[in-house]
């Protein structure tokens, strides 16, 4: 039985074209998801992430339970501001990868994928048992949209109280927006300046409502996973179940620097992860750029002389690079050695390793 | 809903195909519905060159999309006699005008399959699937 969110009406009425997504109906685009990924990259889209999931961990020593949950070190992470981490199986492999926000000393918020966030949240109350600190999955309760693209700040500003101007890059707070308490994030997926902004499910219509027409002179469109997705495969932004699985840890997936050996204490996976630091990776996650106009996608070989030396995870034409892009594992020797091709059903097809991301925003 | 015009015949893989009453050389592209499914186009292949001999059913060439790629089945047998050039060079014609300057090659037809659909067979097969 699939779920909806609570702006799945608006997405019917907008015509959009929906998808099942991780047991959601989510809309995958609303017209053509090349004009969506455009109009992120020049001027501003609307996203409908209802789906994700939030986990409150409040408490106060929720800063150490989350330290000993979490790859990251997050009792130093100061109010007001967000990381990017993981939370690891005792072997190391990744279950998620997470945003954990810092809304004051004792209070957490758990961001967390939509395949993923029941398993989060039971996983981080076992993990945070002893600790004076309570998991709450609210991901029911929340509704969350995004308002991505160099425009998002001057379309938001216009609806709250809140100073955007101080609000950094991974920062949050809490704020009024078109006249609903909301948490205000200045974070995103697209590799564009953005905001998240999460909201009960009674204000989400309001909300969507009131800044699709507040942003319409300036650009702003509605936009669907479909362009979501090419916006974070442009910014070499890894995706859970395509870059990141269980059988991955966060040194395979070339994001060691997300684990904090550092920090004081033992955390679930600590272990296994110092082993994986030591070992070189056999393969290494890199971005491929074709030289035809065919598309390497998710699950196709990377080969070198006929033989298979790696695949790839994600892939599609980039409208930024006007040409296809992917994503993929390599072996290190066939990295060295070069000459590499994906094999499109069938046909070896040229392909060319280039650093991540694809695409950087002018500052 | 995407339109179906009357005068064309259909295929269970969404490929339309026109010309048909009048004899020798049919027209073949994607419907409308099929493009609606595939999102924004950006990339037409036809496999075949013009003067190769296909039969119905023959996986000819590819449709790829944003999000996927699609083969192209030879609706009829006989001899391809053009590939539109318009199409390979812009291939959002797919999705702009799926019936008319996107249409995908031209076959002077020798074989016929009798599963062709008509207009409203296919209406009734694409409204199962939407």
């Amino acid at each position: 039985m699939s779920r909806s969110t609570p702006l799945r009406g608006v997405h019917e009425s907008l015509g959009a074209t929906l998808t099942d997504f991780a047991g959601w109906q989510m809309p995958l685009r609303y017209g053509s998801e090349s004009a969506e990924h455009n109009a992120v990259r020049t001027a501003a889209g609307l996203f409908d992430l209802s789906h994700m999931g939030e986990i409150f961990v409040v408490g106060s020593q929720a800063g150490e339970a989350l330290d000993r949950a979490l790859v990251g070190h997050l009792s130093v992470l100061a109010p007001g501001r967000a990381r990017y981490t993981m939370i690891v199986n005792e072997t190391g492999g990744i279950l998620d990868d997470l945003i954990v926000y810092r809304l004051d000393e004792d209070q957490y918020m758990v961001v967390a994928n939509a395949s993923n966030y029941a398993l989060v949240a039971r996983e981080l109350a076992d993990r945070v048992r002893g600790y004076d600190a309570q998991v709450t999955d609210r991901s029911d309760e929340y509704a969350l949209v995004a308002v991505q693209g160099p425009r998002s700040a001057e379309i938001l500003a216009t609806l709250t109280d809140a100073d955007l101007g101080d609000l950094k890059y991974y920062a949050i707070v809490a704020g009024i927006v078109a006249g609903a308490p909301a948490l205000i994030a200045r974070t995103g997926y697209t590799g564009e300046d953005g905001f998240e902004l999460f909201v009960l499910n009674e204000h989400a219509l309001p909300l969507w409502n009131t800044l699709a027409e507040a942003g319409r002179d300036a650009g702003l469109v509605p936009a669907g996973l479909s362009a979501r997705d090419t916006l974070r495969l442009e910014a070499g932004m890894p995706l859970y179940g395509n870059e990141l699985s269980a059988a991955i840890t966060p040194f395979d997936a070339g994001l060691g620097r997300v684990v904090r050996f550092d920090k004081p204490g033992d955390f679930v996976g600590k272990s296994a992860l110092e082993r994986a630091a030591e070992y070189d990776t056999r393969r290494r996650l890199v971005g491929l750029v074709a030289r035809g106009r065919r598309v390497p996608r998710h699950g196709y070989s990377v080969t070198r002389e006929g033989a298979v030396v790696g695949e790839v995870t994600s892939g599609a034409p980039s409208q930024s690079l006007g040409r296809p892009i992917a994503m993929a594992y390599v072996d290190e020797g066939a990295l060295e050695k070069g000459g590499l091709a994906v094999d499109i059903r069938g046909s070896q097809e040229p392909v060319d390793v280039v650093d991540l991301p694809f695409y950087r925003r002018s500052k | 809903m995407s339109t179906i015009p009357d005068d064309l015949s259909y295929t269970k893989e969404h490929e339309w195909v026109a010309g048909l009453e009048d004899g020798h050389t049919v027209t073949v592209g994607i419907t409308a519905y099929a493009a609606e499914q595939l999102g924004d186009v950006v990339y037409v292949e036809v496999h075949s060159e013009v003067g190769a001999t296909i039969a119905p059913g023959d996986a000819v060439g590819e449709v790829e999309s944003t999000k996927s790629v699609s083969d192209i089945f030879a609706p009829v047998g006989g001899e391809i006699v053009e590939i539109n050039p318009a199409v390979v060079d812009n291939p959002s014609l797919v999705n702009s005008d799926p019936y008319g300057e996107g249409w995908l090659f031209r076959v002077r037809v020798e074989e016929e399959p009798d599963d062709l659909l008509s207009a409203a067979e296919y209406a009734a097969l694409t409204s199962g699937e939407s």
